[in-house]
């Protein structure tokens, strides 16, 4: 059995007037240790598949399984960045990123007693994200990038085997994201641990990913599933490439076919 | 030089004004039963400084009495509807409806409830700030971005965390910005009752005043509620810079 598996899912949001069909019949399988991307377009309930992974959300049909689990809250070996990076304003960077130890078990029973040890751990990511030096400034006092560089190690410090990632570098200029999908790919490979991207930006999808999914328009349905095979790390050099190009070219057409 | 002055420049208006007053006092030949300057409003003030004492301590005493009443209530009554929805509705007309009578009407409900004196006073200024308190401690909760609140919930966080974590020191500018209100209208809660309703207090001090055509000093008696509801006013905007300095971005 996979690792992350959604088996005939549909979901519906209800609401006093009408009833909304995000998503519908979704089934997947992920991997321990993969990176998918899921592609679509706006409004095709890209985000409601990260939240029903996460137990944010119930499934109205079908079934959510995790480390051979059903999903029935929320997970405690997630970590979730969101497009906005969230941070709460009035911690520091530093006291931003060890949020999640104040909350998850184990590390909220030992957070006194470990507490440099992770003050120590949240330095090491801040350094890998490139923050180092920043770990006192409140999140206001920094760029977008860096606010998403630091939403980045707060889903990261408690370790989680399941990075949920719903387009976290969508609000950023070219080069700052750029240079991100470099950031998240080493963190990756010296985690291992497994990752849902949500994003319409499909040459982010086709550099980061192993698998990437294609979601029809509202209600969101799979439409398609295309293994990367491209060497590690990737480079920016080789979104210039013509095999590169050519995945982001049949990812788009199986786009259009979604929306026919 | 441009620091000095921000930092003196409310001083600076309230000097300008006296000023202004004065020369208008003077040229226009304003008698003093109908405006007296600050001048004699200042030398009434020492004259009559012992009557003056007492009656400023007793107000100060029902005020923050009252106030302090209000915080602890409105605090308490805003979490709840800020927090719960369900609250909010059932709750939230009722209060409305509560805030819109005008609070002197009430004074002498309480009168006869409680007699004349120190009571009426320190509820009515409990009655007239506590609301303030309440709906921005409500609104600053109910406001929770929902992003923030999922942060903590994909964590597996409970309502309490969430609530200690977020709702509280998000909602704490609204709860000193609201404080900084309440504290004087507490002020005028506390002289409204004592208008009518005590023997002792500014207000009971001003209302005899002007029994006996003291215009002075029933003016010295508003410079004095004045210059308490500054004061309290002060304090509490130095705690909440203190306190929540990140909502400034300072």
């Amino acid at each position: 059995m996979a690792f992350v598996e959604l088996n005939d899912v549909t979901l519906e949001y209800v609401n006093e007037a009408n009833v909304t069909r995000a998503i519908e019949n979704v089934s997947l399988q992920i991997e321990q240790g993969e990176f998918v991307a899921i592609a679509g377009p706006s409004g095709c309930g890209k985000t409601t598949i990260l939240k029903l992974v996460a137990g944010l959300l119930k499934a109205t049909q079908g079934t959510v399984t995790v480390a051979n689990e059903r999903v029935t809250g929320p997970l405690k070996i997630v970590g979730m960045a969101f497009q906005n990076p969230t941070l709460l304003p009035w911690r520091t960077t530093l006291e931003n990123i060890l949020l999640p130890l104040e909350i998850v078990e184990p590390h909220k029973r030992l957070f006194r007693q470990n507490f440099s040890t992770y003050v120590e751990a949240a330095h090491n990511l801040l350094n890998t994200v490139g923050l180092d030096g920043f770990a006192d400034r409140h999140p206001w006092q920094l760029s977008g990038g860096m606010q998403q560089r630091a939403s980045l190690c707060r889903a990261l410090i408690h370790e989680p085997q399941i990075l949920l990632l719903d387009e976290p570098f969508g609000a950023l200029d070219a080069f700052t994201r750029e240079e991100l999908w470099g950031v998240l790919q080493t963190l990756w490979q010296k985690r291992q641990c497994t990752v849902i991207l949500v994003t319409h930006d499909l040459r982010e999808a086709v550099y980061l990913a192993n698998t990437v999914y294609v979601m029809s328009r509202r209600p969101g349905r799979l439409v398609s599933r295309t293994p990367i095979h491209l060497p590690r790390p990737r480079t920016l050099e080789d979104t210039f490439r013509a095999d590169f190009i050519e995945y982001v070219h049949e990812i788009r057409r199986k786009i259009t076919e979604g929306l026919a | 030089m441009k620091k000095a002055f921000d930092n003196s420049s409310p001083v600076l208006v309230i000097l300008a004004v006296f000023l202004l007053w004065e020369v208008a006092g003077l040229v226009f030949k304003i008698d003093e039963f109908i405006l007296p300057r600050p001048t004699v409003i200042f030398v009434t003030l020492f004259k009559w400084q012992h009557a003056i004492w007492p009656n400023a301590w007793q107000t100060l005493f029902t005020t923050l009495v009252g106030f302090g009443m209000a915080i602890v209530g409105g605090l308490l009554l805003g979490l709840l509807v800020g927090y719960f929805k369900l609250i909010y509705n059932a709750l939230y007309p009722l209060l409305i409806g509560f805030n819109s009578i005008p609070k002197a009407a009430l004074v002498p409900v309480l009168v006869i409830w409680f007699g004349i004196g120190t009571i009426p006073a320190i509820l009515t200024a409990f009655l007239i700030s506590f609301f303030p308190i309440m709906v921005n401690v409500a609104t600053g909760l109910a406001t929770l971005e929902p992003e923030l609140q999922d942060v903590l919930r994909s964590l597996g966080a409970s309502r309490v965390e969430i609530f200690t974590k977020v709702g509280f020191p998000r909602s704490l500018p609204y709860f000193f910005g609201s404080l900084k209100v309440a504290a004087t209208l507490a002020f005028v809660g506390a002289v409204i009752a004592e208008l009518g309703a005590s023997n002792a207090g500014i207000g009971y001090l001003m209302v005899n005043a002007s029994a006996r055509f003291e215009v002075p000093l029933v003016f010295a008696g508003l410079f004095v509620v004045a210059a308490m509801g500054i004061g309290l006013y002060a304090i509490f905007a130095v705690l909440e810079r203190r306190f929540t300095a990140w909502a400034y971005r300072g």
